[in-house]
């Protein structure tokens, strides 16, 4: 069997990576994915949160995405994201910033609406922390 | 020297419209650099989500979304992308041309026609000629919102979801390069699968997560608001590949004009120098 796969993660606005991966783990809706080569084909949407990959290299890389979908073939793994970022892009202060600025939208709520807008800007500022930290670990390892 | 003024003035106004048309090819040809920037950034993911489309269209899934089921054509809606503005060329006659070619073959098998005009252009063009326009969206500007499009083009799907519509093709010119565009029909729904790609003949389908129905319609939803984005970005940037090329040869042939009149000027300037000189010569050899 086929020890790596091809991956492309791709957003609206660019293209964010495209190579051979060994092992690929991404959040679903249903929630954590891991897929290895020869992965039976899978359609499935992603929620807001980090993307770590595995190289053939054995180099391990983060992504975040702000959600998208995700199509596994047994040779082949698309991830079409809204937002993709390279980890390094990330943002802590204002990721922070974010989290607590949406906190804060969700305790005073005025409307139906604000509510779960501010609900969704905190579940994202929430994954970008996430990926920070992951990154942060990998580093201290 | 009553003729030479009057070219006089013909050529300073051909020089004042040079002027114009050679400042217009340089926003074009700035504007196009833009626009083509725009267009290759937003090409990976129309291309992606293509590909995956097609493997979509080849499985075997247990649940048939609307989108995937091919049906007796009845009533067809085309999308029509073309520019807000004119001095750009044969480009929007060109797509309105192939527009009318593929909506004439539908109309012979008695199939009726829905349009979508996002452009200026084309919602004028298909009142003038007579088509059915359900919806249109104008003054798209250069930098078209994936957002301001949807409303427009969601009249067309939800006229297919209620199955008044059972085919939708979107029109608009496909860059080549700089020097080429072509008009091209693409065919949004039904999907159908891609003839070339016979790797996965056998019966397969995907794991859905979450469930078939809900995972599909978000995910055609964004295929057709992709491919219509796309369309749009790309058509933005031939519209000024074309007015960059028209205006250049606009200039050119200014130029053109600009010279023959000069000759034409020089030489009755010439002849009636001559004209006097005679006059005077004759004149001096009376007295």
């Amino acid at each position: 069997m086929a020890t790596s796969v091809d991956c492309d993660i791709v957003s609206a606005e660019e293209s964010i990576f495209e190579g051979k991966v060994e092992f690929i783990s991404l959040t679903g809706t249903l929630g954590e994915l891991g897929i290895y080569p020869g992965h039976t084909p899978l359609l499935s949407e992603v929620k807001p949160g980090p993307v770590r990959m595995r190289k053939e290299s054995g180099e391990e890389d983060i992504f975040y995405v702000s959600g998208g979908f995700l199509e596994v073939q047994p040779h082949k793994v698309t991830l079409m994201a809204d937002t993709a970022l390279r980890a390094d892009d990330l943002n802590e202060a204002a990721a922070e910033e974010a989290s607590r600025q949406a906190e804060q939208a969700m305790a005073d709520k005025t409307s139906e609406f604000e509510y779960s807008r501010a609900a969704g800007q905190l579940a994202e500022a929430a994954a970008q922390l996430r990926t920070l930290r992951q990154i942060r670990e990998k580093l201290g390892k | 020297m009553a003729v030479g003024k009057e070219i006089k003035t013909q050529i300073a106004s051909i020089k004042g419209t040079q002027k114009i048309t050679s400042a217009m090819e340089m926003v074009a040809a700035s504007k196009m650099r833009k626009a083509q920037d725009r267009m290759n950034e937003s090409r990976p993911y129309a291309q992606k989500m293509r590909e995956v489309i097609a493997h979509l269209a080849r499985s075997n899934p247990e649940y048939k979304h609307l989108y995937l089921q091919t049906r007796e054509l009845k009533r067809v809606g085309y999308i029509v992308v073309s520019s807000d503005r004119g001095l750009c060329g044969g480009l929007n006659i060109n797509v309105f041309k192939k527009t009318v070619q593929s909506m004439a073959e539908h109309d012979q098998n008695g199939i009726e026609i829905d349009i979508c005009a996002l452009g200026s252009k084309s919602a004028t063009f298909f009142n003038n000629y007579g088509g059915n326009v359900v919806s249109s969206k104008t003054q798209l500007g250069e930098k078209a919102e994936a957002a301001e499009l949807i409303g427009a083009v969601k009249v067309m799907l939800d006229s297919y979801d209620e199955g008044r519509l059972d085919a939708l093709y979107v029109v608009y010119n496909n860059f080549v390069n700089t020097m080429t565009q072509t008009p091209e029909v693409v065919q949004v729904l039904p999907l159908q699968a891609d003839p070339n790609d016979d790797g996965m003949s056998h019966h397969w389908d995907y794991l859905y997560e979450p469930d078939a129905r809900e995972l599909l319609t978000g995910l055609l939803t964004r295929y057709v608001e992709s491919l219509v984005y796309q369309a749009v970005v790309e058509n933005n940037a031939c519209e000024q590949a074309a007015r960059m090329i028209a205006m250049k040869s606009a200039t050119d042939n200014a130029g053109d004009l600009i010279d023959d009149l000069q000759m034409i000027y020089n030489k009755a300037r010439q002849s009636a120098i001559t004209q006097e000189i005679s006059e005077i010569v004759s004149g001096a050899a009376a007295v």
